[in-house]
């Protein structure tokens, strides 16, 4: 509630701030951009997102004459480490990464570290667009405070997928989840904690059978952590002998498990994008018959930032890009499960007709559920939580007996 | 003073003396160092060529036609050294074989004519695209009796040169290549194990360290 | 003038070794620094963590194993094939298919390999539903087993290539078919007169390939990630993910954990060494009382073919599986065929395609021509300054290939970006340079000494200087294996991600770190695209070193491989 209020007072707030000094810093910024190139560095493993990158990039040559170089990364924390490294190495000017898409524990640790640059996110001219109130986790990452350091460009909500041909009615609690798991052997399985979707996963099992959900916004407390973690080994405990391979081997991540359901090794998926199904069956790489859900009382949900690095050698050039995915005509791009069928940050209610009306054109594609349907996007819990989970999870499943 | 000249030439592998010479071969003469394997033969060979390894200490001095070539590189001794095999270069033609023993001041039709005439007086005469692989054993020596007095060497080392070859083969080389050597005044030593190559030699014997076997240092 | 020279030429061997000793060492404080808590609070207690892990005793099993098994597999098959098929049709397949298969990154075969053997396979696919009566894929533990078996079988595919090529190199200089065909008029099987009369000269030069194949089969990541078993996963898998860690907490535990793989690849060489003993013995013994071995055959000619064409097959037809892969629209199970195809992953990735190749080139050939030339300087040295190389310099050498990259990188990082060097083609260079060097070494350094040094001698006596005979006769005599040595070196470089990405600071993108960074995503359609792409340049490099010689010397008997 207090979040609520404290958004709306921050709207309201960058509503009215576009003052001239605003607008004149902003042209400073522009001029100094012009002709850098943007070092970015995201995760690689996607072509779509790689070539969303590359229009991004189109985009901000043709607007503003910024160049933008996708540096792509098996893995964000590789950047994490680069930067480490400069700092380690005292090279505090000039650094190789400009621009890190960035969330979760990747961002804590490099705010812990201050390994970033800001805040900058509040003073972007789009950021007036973002609907803070309506979606809270794009000014709280992790229940971590973005206090600017980062900018949001894309929601995220975890999505179940089946494809209705082979399984018409899926199970829409975890009680259920679980009966069927026991009633169908080898056909449901999470990436391997500590992956990042499959513990996920295990926050949505603990947020779903924790006694009170509203503890996962404090730090573990390790005096109350045994007791309230039980309901999800229990859960887990049950499933596990049920799953794919009888719990003996794990898909390795979210791409992986995605091939395992587009084989039908598995019949239900999971994914970290509502949009993901539509854009594989539009791509040809799922089936038609497709379809997402989401659970009962809400799936979690989180946004995708960008942060600049405290040494970043084009640090004006990273704002323009970070402004210019904040755009709303990229951000309705985004959202073109064509294209890539991530949600958008902005609040559709606060953007002038034209723009409006480039979202309401888009066709989201026969899988995806309409904002309506979608159910709440519940915060992450803190850091923290997932941190001891995928340790405990390793412990207890991680290695064969 | 022309000739070859082993002056007190000696060497030692720890305390065993390897081979000890001392003596001269003049100009066409022909010496055999004989001896069963490992009597030390080839480290006498490797003493003159100058390729001994480490491991061995050499004492004395090797003079050639009044030079003394002791300190010398193999290149700059200029004695030609005929293998047991005929070890040709297996990427070069005939023809390059023979040239790569000619002195590079040889230059254009001149170095083709003396290979061309080289190949004749063997009776190899069209010969020189030939690849050496193709030939047989009796030219592939010539061959490389060729190439070694193209590089106008002052003496001449035959290591087992014959000992590869058929009997009736065998008698027509080394014929072949000891007139050759005596026609161009050459001093050379023939190293062998068969008492049969130093009788068709039919110049002095000798043991590589002249029978002495192993003595200590300094007695 | 001369003079200069001749004492340039002599240090040649010091500077390279210190070429590769001061980076790797550089490199290792860097990163083990970390371990005994250098720079922090100083202690053991990284260590304690990494013992305090659950699954380190069945990691390290693990590694053991499937190290030493992929490698004595390698070796077993390759020298059956050697010492068996030559002569046959399947022998000159296996001649044609080696470059190929030698230049396919590793995670392309592993990528290939888990499309067919997963139970959603090409394999099953074949055979459903008409046969086995699925419709969906049955939940079989075919791919990550726990006990590495399809890690291993991955691992085979990919050495087996290079052992070979190794050994094909160092053959000429053993006299094979002539030691092989005077063994079998003594009655002698084929395969034990081979062993006999040919293995003793042949292992004595494939010896020291046949130590970086063992280390890097215990060390290899991308393979391992994807073949391997996950609960644990190997210890290289581990420390590579605690590297990766975003808490930057698991540093120490990575590095701990590094230093010990460090141990395990030293004693995992020790076995080795001893097992080496002991084959020589029991050779040395059947020899000794005459043992033929004739019936041997009988079963190991089948053997050897069969394996052979397995692992051909695996690796073609899993390669085929990603090529096919790389234009599928939907393909879904239990179909054989895809459904749709499509060129929309090509038109995606054409425009960074020629970019990309075109820098991966670029250093790879640079790398592997600086490579040679350092290689061929220290061996020329050694020849005639007749320096031995002592045994501790030969360890030095190693180091790049022995030492895990995952433990030394990261240091090696820190230390370039001190001075100021990363970022740019030729920092990544002098990175690739360590790892190439010790591999073009390797590969040349055999066939080099192996040299009939007669040859010399008479090039000497006919008055040529060292540097025509190294000109003249030498080089062009080893054309072959200098080639071979340079297409290695070529491989080797295009192969390289860990220290592409990290000396590169991502601006130096190749083919491989594109590869890889998509291969994360498991997209089987784009890893199939660049796998193709990829191993494209370093097969041409390997084809120029078969075919360039037998063209310039196809009028020489005398120069053909045995």
């Amino acid at each position: 509630m207090f979040g609520r209020i404290m958004g709306t007072a921050l709207a309201c707030l960058a509503a009215l701030a576009p003052a001239a000094g605003a607008e004149e810093a902003w042209d400073r910024v522009l001029a100094e951009a012009e002709g850098q190139t943007v070092y970015w560095h995201a995760w690689g493993g996607d072509s779509k997102i790689n070539a969303f990158i590359a229009w991004v990039g189109e985009e901000a040559q043709a607007r503003h004459g910024v160049r933008l170089e996708q540096v792509k990364l098996a893995d964000t924390t590789d950047a994490v480490a680069r930067v480490l490294a400069e700092k380690q190495a005292g090279r505090t000017t000039g650094g190789a990464v400009d621009l890190i898409w960035i969330n979760g524990e990747n961002f804590a640790a490099m705010k812990a570290q201050g390994l970033l640059s800001g805040p900058f996110a509040e003073s972007l001219p789009n950021w007036r667009y973002v609907d803070v109130a309506g979606k809270p986790a794009t000014v709280t990452d992790f229940t971590e405070p973005t206090e600017g350091l980062e900018s949001p460009w894309a929601m995220a909500q975890l999505v179940f997928e089946h494809d209705s041909a082979r399984l018409p009615s899926p199970p829409r609690t975890l009680a259920g989840l679980l009966d069927w798991i026991e009633a169908n052997p080898g056909r449901f399985t999470f990436p391997q904690p500590p992956d990042y979707l499959g513990t996920t996963f295990l926050k949505q099992v603990l947020h779903g059978v924790i006694e009170d959900p509203a503890q996962l916004q404090r730090p573990v407390d390790p005096a109350t952590y045994e007791a309230a973690t039980a309901p999800l080994w229990d859960w887990l405990d049950r499933a596990e002998p049920h799953l794919w391979r009888e719990g003996r081997a794990y898909p390795a991540n979210e791409p992986a498990m995605g091939q395992l359901f587009a084989d039908g090794e598995i019949a239900i998926s999971f994914a970290f994008n509502p949009g993901r199904a539509s854009a594989a069956i539009a791509a040809g790489e799922l089936a038609e018959t497709v379809r997402t859900f989401t659970l009962e009382g809400g799936t979690i949900g989180n946004a995708s930032f960008v942060a600049i690095p405290f040494n970043a050698a084009h640090a004006a050039g990273a704002r323009v890009i970070a402004n210019l995915l904040l755009d709303p005509a990229v951000q309705a791009r985004a959202q073109d499960p064509a294209v890539l069928g991530f949600q958008t940050v902005l609040d559709l209610d606060r953007l002038p007709d034209e723009d409006r009306a480039r979202f309401e054109a888009l066709d989201l594609g026969v899988a995806t559920l309409a904002p309506e349907d979608l159910g709440p996007a519940l915060l992450e819990p803190h850091a923290s939580w997932m941190e001891r989970i995928a340790e405990d999870w390793v412990r207890r499943y991680g290695t064969a007996p | 003073m022309r000739g070859l000249r082993l002056d007190r030439l000696r060497v030692m592998r720890g305390g065993t003396l390897l081979v000890d010479l001392d003596l001269d071969v003049a100009p066409g003469e022909v010496l055999t160092i004989m001896g069963p394997s490992g009597s030390g033969k080839s480290t006498a060979l490797a003493a003159i060529m100058g390729t001994l390894g480490p491991g061995v200490r050499q004492s004395g001095r090797i003079w050639l036609d009044g030079r003394d070539v002791t300190g010398l590189p193999t290149r700059e001794r200029r004695i030609g050294l005929l293998f047991q095999e005929d070890v040709l270069f297996p990427h070069l033609s005939v023809a390059g074989n023979l040239g790569f023993g000619l002195p590079a001041g040889v230059r254009g039709a001149e170095r083709r004519a003396r290979i061309e005439t080289a190949l004749e007086q063997a009776d190899l005469a069209g010969f020189a695209d030939r690849d050496p692989a193709t030939l047989s054993g009796g030219q592939r020596a010539r061959v490389a009796l060729l190439r070694t007095l193209l590089a106008e060497p002052a003496a001449l080392l035959l290591d087992e040169p014959f000992s590869r070859l058929d009997a009736t083969l065998r008698a027509q080389i080394r014929t072949f290549v000891l007139e050759r050597a005596r026609q161009k005044g050459l001093p050379v030593i023939l190293v062998s194990h068969d008492p049969e190559d130093a009788a068709a030699a039919g110049g002095r014997v000798v043991a590589p360290a002249e029978g002495r076997g192993s003595t200590p240092e300094g007695t | 003038m001369r003079q200069r020279a001749g004492g340039l030429l002599r240090q040649a061997p010091r500077l390279t070794l210190a070429l590769m000793l001061v980076p790797v060492a550089a490199g290792l404080a860097g990163t083990i620094a970390p371990a005994f808590g250098l720079g922090g609070t100083p202690g053991l207690q990284s260590f304690r963590a990494l013992a305090d892990w659950p699954g380190l005793g069945a990691a390290v099993r693990l590694s053991l194993v499937t190290g030493l098994a992929a490698t004595g597999l390698s070796l077993a098959l390759t020298l059956l094939i050697l010492a068996l098929l030559p002569g046959g049709r399947i022998f000159g397949a296996v001649l044609r298919l080696l470059s190929p298969l030698l230049a396919v990154p590793h995670a392309a075969v592993a990528l290939g390999l888990a499309f067919l053997i997963a139970p959603s396979g090409w394999i099953v696919r074949a055979l459903s539903p008409w046969a086995t009566g699925w419709d969906t894929p049955p939940d079989l533990l075919t791919l990550n087993d726990p006990a590495g078996l399809a890690l291993i079988a991955g691992l085979v595919a990919k050495e087996v290539p290079f052992l070979l090529l190794m050994s094909l190199a160092a053959l000429p200089q053993t006299d094979a078919p002539r030691r092989t065909m005077l063994a079998q008029t003594l009655g002698y099987g084929r395969a034990a007169g081979w062993a006999f009369a040919v293995l003793p000269a042949l292992y004595a030069q494939i010896r020291l390939p046949c130590y970086a194949v063992l280390a890097y089969s215990m060390t290899a990541v991308e393979m391992a990630m994807i073949l391997g078993p996950t609960r644990p996963p190997t210890l290289a898998v581990q420390i590579a993910l605690w590297m990766a860690d975003p808490a930057l907490a698991e540093r120490g535990r990575a590095a701990a954990a590094a230093l010990l793989q460090l141990t395990l690849v030293l004693g995992a060489l020790a076995l080795w060494r001893t097992g080496e003993l002991v084959v020589r013995r029991v050779l040395l013994g059947a020899a000794a009382r005459g043992w033929r071995g004739a019936r041997l055959d009988r079963l190991l000619r089948p053997l050897t073919l069969a394996a052979t064409a397995l692992v051909l097959a695996a690796v073609g037809v899993g390669l085929a599986g990603l090529a096919l892969w790389s234009v599928a629209g939907l393909w879904s199970f239990p179909d054989s065929l895809p459904q749709t195809m499509s060129l929309r992953i090509w038109r995606e990735a054409a425009p960074d395609l020629a970019r990309h190749a075109a820098l991966t080139l670029g250093l790879g050939a640079a790398v592997a021509g600086v490579a040679l030339i350092l290689a061929l300087a220290c061996l020329e040295a050694e020849q005639r300054h007749a320096l031995s190389p002592s045994s501790r310099a030969m360890a030095v050498l190693y180091l790049p290939l022995i030492v895990p990259q995952v433990a030394f990188l990261p240091g090696l990082q820190v230390a370039a970006l001190g001075l100021g060097l990363d970022g740019t083609p030729l920092a990544v260079a002098a990175a690739h340079l360590i790892f190439v060097l010790p591999y073009v070494f390797l590969s040349l350094s055999a066939p080099w000494r192996a040299w009939d040094a007669r040859i010399g001698t008479v090039g000497a006596a006919l008055g040529a200087s060292p540097g025509r005979i190294f000109w003249r006769l030498r080089l062009p005599m080893l054309m072959r294996p200098v080639l071979t040595a340079f297409a290695v070196g070529l491989a080797v470089s295009v192969g390289q991600y860990l220290p592409t990405l990290l000396i590169g600071g991502g601006r130096v993108t190749t083919l491989t770190t594109e590869a890889v960074a998509l291969s994360s995503g498991g997209n089987r359609r784009v890893v199939g695209a660049y796998a193709l792409l990829q191993m494209l340049l370093p097969a041409a490099g390997f084809a120029a070193a078969l075919v360039l010689p037998a063209l310039v010397f196809r009028r020489r008997r005398g120069m053909r491989a045995a």
